[in-house]
């Protein structure tokens, strides 16, 4: 099958191989900065991964996917302070927590669409920021530096920063295979359904709501074990990481690198990570420059990046 | 009680920002569909309009005016060369576009402003505090807000409701295309509609700048307070903006100020002062949460635009 080798799926591999030999790079040239950006990269592409299968597959459009992140990152911060540094208690507790949160948000945004989805998203996110500012304990507005990474016994390491990578880069390969077998699945036909037309869908006997609601929930529980490993990659967790133009920041980088796949986001994010740290070299002023560069995206330049390069074959 | 009375007029006057805020908003989105983020770029472009004028002209009421008169130019100018392409698309690229924008007003401002904040100093003459009732004395600023506020309220009651532009704009956001074949030009009246909200937006920029510092990004929490006041007061609905925004206003400012106090009744003195500033800042969420279920389309549905 010649259909195989489309530039969309060259550029797809190319990323790939980019990402996964790029550790070798920084090792035997000792450019640790470029490998810590990267692993950056990783995390928040998860996070665009989880957040395109709500609003690339379902329609749903989040504005408010960074709370998930955070609350990701406070449960593992929250836990290491009070000295409970084991992975398998902290990860599936960010995991449960952030699935739960996702359950209430969900369960009150789903009831409306459109703008009013964006808007109330948003205002729960903002509402959780404001909550982790108030929280004193743990550093309020200042955040909380983490002393100790998720522990794992012998098995892993995560302040070895290479396995700390792979780790990233394994786990982000298993949440787009994931995506992509909810995407394919009858499941995920009931959610692109919705979609295109909800009162159909319920009309043929599918309660969407339900069906829509699920999806929400695994989108947060994604995004939240994005949130924990940010926190291990930085070591620090603070309000900002749920600032509202995060939240903006992942659906520039979904719809940059193509909603309707499941790994446009993922070379979305290594785009727009990628070019918001070259513009930041250039000038001082950057986002003056990044600005009306995303909206020339959205005005001429819809399909995002893999829209441009399943273009070039029919072209 | 005179405690609580002061809180009160201070959630009024509150509410009355957010009114100025949420109008234009809601009038953007109700006649031309369209979702603008970029609304607190334009109340921040005000206030540091307003300073810059104040700065020269030593005159309040005349950098209020030239402040509004510039921000409702940069709005149609904004309108002009952005928001025309972003009518009849997909509401995801209005946040998209106009999320965009916000990059580019925050960075601009620092560019020509500088990092640094700037002061609006408080107009001499309300500089004073005024006796409402015996005994309870208000700042003559804050009660000036809430009397220009409403007057600014009644002004767009009269102007959608009353005259022929008015007439025209409602026409135009139910079937844009039949008013446009009937000779008006309707790209015109989109643009003196987005002026007019961004003028607003100036507006309630300018007239908090002498409470708060005028600074980058001085928009956006105000903004996302600005969008809970329409999704509790039905998106498009003016009616639902005025009430919603006094509601909001109201509950946040008390709850803010009572919460600690009450909490305190009920738990040891350390919780409540940990748990008070996190509970009184989520009152309003909880608020909009609590309405929504009841009435996901919010108080006022905009068939009553």
């Amino acid at each position: 099958m010649t259909a195989w080798l489309t530039p969309r799926n060259a550029a797809a591999a190319g990323v790939l191989a980019l990402i996964a030999l790029l550790p070798v790079y920084c090792a035997l040239t000792g450019n640790y900065f470029l490998m810590s950006l990267f692993t950056r990269i990783l995390i928040l592409a998860m996070a665009a991964v989880s957040l395109n299968l709500i609003m690339g597959f379902g329609g749903m459009v989040s504005f408010g996917h960074a709370a998930y992140l955070g609350i990701g990152g406070y449960v593992m911060g929250i836990l290491a302070k009070e000295g409970i540094g084991a992975g398998l208690i902290q990860w599936p507790l960010a995991l449960a927590v952030s699935g739960l949160f996702a359950l209430g948000v969900g369960a009150l945004s789903l009831r409306t669409r459109g703008v009013y989805f964006i808007m109330i998203t948003l205002a729960f996110t903002q509402m959780i920021y404001y909550v982790a500012i108030g929280l004193d304990r743990y550093g309020g507005d200042d955040g909380l530096t983490i002393y100790r990474r998720s522990s794992f016994g012998d098995t892993i390491d995560l302040s070895n920063r290479m396995q700390f990578y792979y780790l990233c880069l394994g786990l982000l390969l298993a949440v787009v295979y994931l995506v992509w077998r909810i995407v394919n699945s009858r499941f995920g036909m009931v959610i692109q359904g919705a979609r295109s037309n909800d009162r159909r869908m319920r009309a043929i006997g599918f309660p969407t709501f339900r069906y829509r609601l699920v999806c929400f929930v695994i989108s947060g529980a994604i995004c939240g074990l994005a949130g924990v490993l940010l926190a291990n990659h930085t070591a620090f967790i603070s309000p900002a990481i749920m600032h509202w133009t995060r939240s903006g920041d992942l659906i520039v980088m979904a719809v940059l690198g193509g909603m309707g796949s499941v790994i446009g986001p993922v070379i979305g994010a290594v785009a727009f990570l990628v070019l918001e740290e070259g513009l930041s070299r250039l000038t001082e002023y950057w986002p003056i420059i990044l600005g009306p560069m995303i909206l020339l995206v959205v005005l001429y330049a819809r399909g995002g990046i893999d829209g441009f390069l399943a273009g070039l074959r029919r072209g | 009680m005179l405690y609580f009375i002061e809180q009160c007029l201070n959630g009024v006057q509150l509410g009355m920002l957010l009114f100025l805020l949420a109008a234009g908003l809601t009038l953007i989105f109700g006649i031309m569909d369209l979702v603008n983020l970029a609304h607190g770029s334009l109340y921040m472009i005000g206030a540091y309009f307003a300073a810059t004028f104040a700065a020269l002209t030593g005159s309040f009421l005349f950098a209020a005016v030239l402040a509004i008169a510039a921000t409702l130019l940069v709005g149609m100018a904004v309108e002009v060369i952005a928001m025309r392409r972003l009518y009849g698309r997909d509401h995801l690229d209005h946040v998209l576009g106009t999320f965009g924008l916000i990059l580019f007003f925050n960075e601009a401002v620092r560019l020509v402003w500088g990092p640094a904040g700037m002061n609006l100093p408080l107009p001499p003459l309300l500089n004073t505090a005024i006796e409402l009732i015996p005994g309870i004395y208000y700042p003559a600023y804050r009660l000036a807000i809430i009397v220009v506020a409403l007057a600014v309220a009644a002004f767009l009651y009269v102007l959608v409701m009353r005259t022929r532009v008015g007439m025209l704009i409602r026409a135009g956001a139910s079937d844009r295309e039949m008013v446009g074949a009937l000779g008006v030009n309707i790209k015109l009246l989109y643009t003196l509609v987005f002026g007019l909200g961004a003028a607003l937006a100036g507006f309630a920029g300018l007239m908090q700048a002498p409470i708060l510092t005028v600074q980058i990004g001085m928009g956006e929490n105000i903004l996302i307070l600005a969008f809970v006041v329409i999704i509790i007061g039905g998106i498009g609905s003016l009616r639902g903006a005025f009430v919603a925004s006094i509601f909001v206003g109201l509950v946040d400012t008390i709850g803010r100020a009572f919460l600690p106090d009450l909490l305190r009744l009920f738990l040891s003195t350390n919780a409540a002062s940990t748990l008070g500033p996190s509970l009184s800042s989520m009152m309003i969420y909880m608020l909009m949460a609590a309405i929504l279920v009841f009435r996901p389309e919010g108080l006022f549905p905009a068939s009553g635009r």
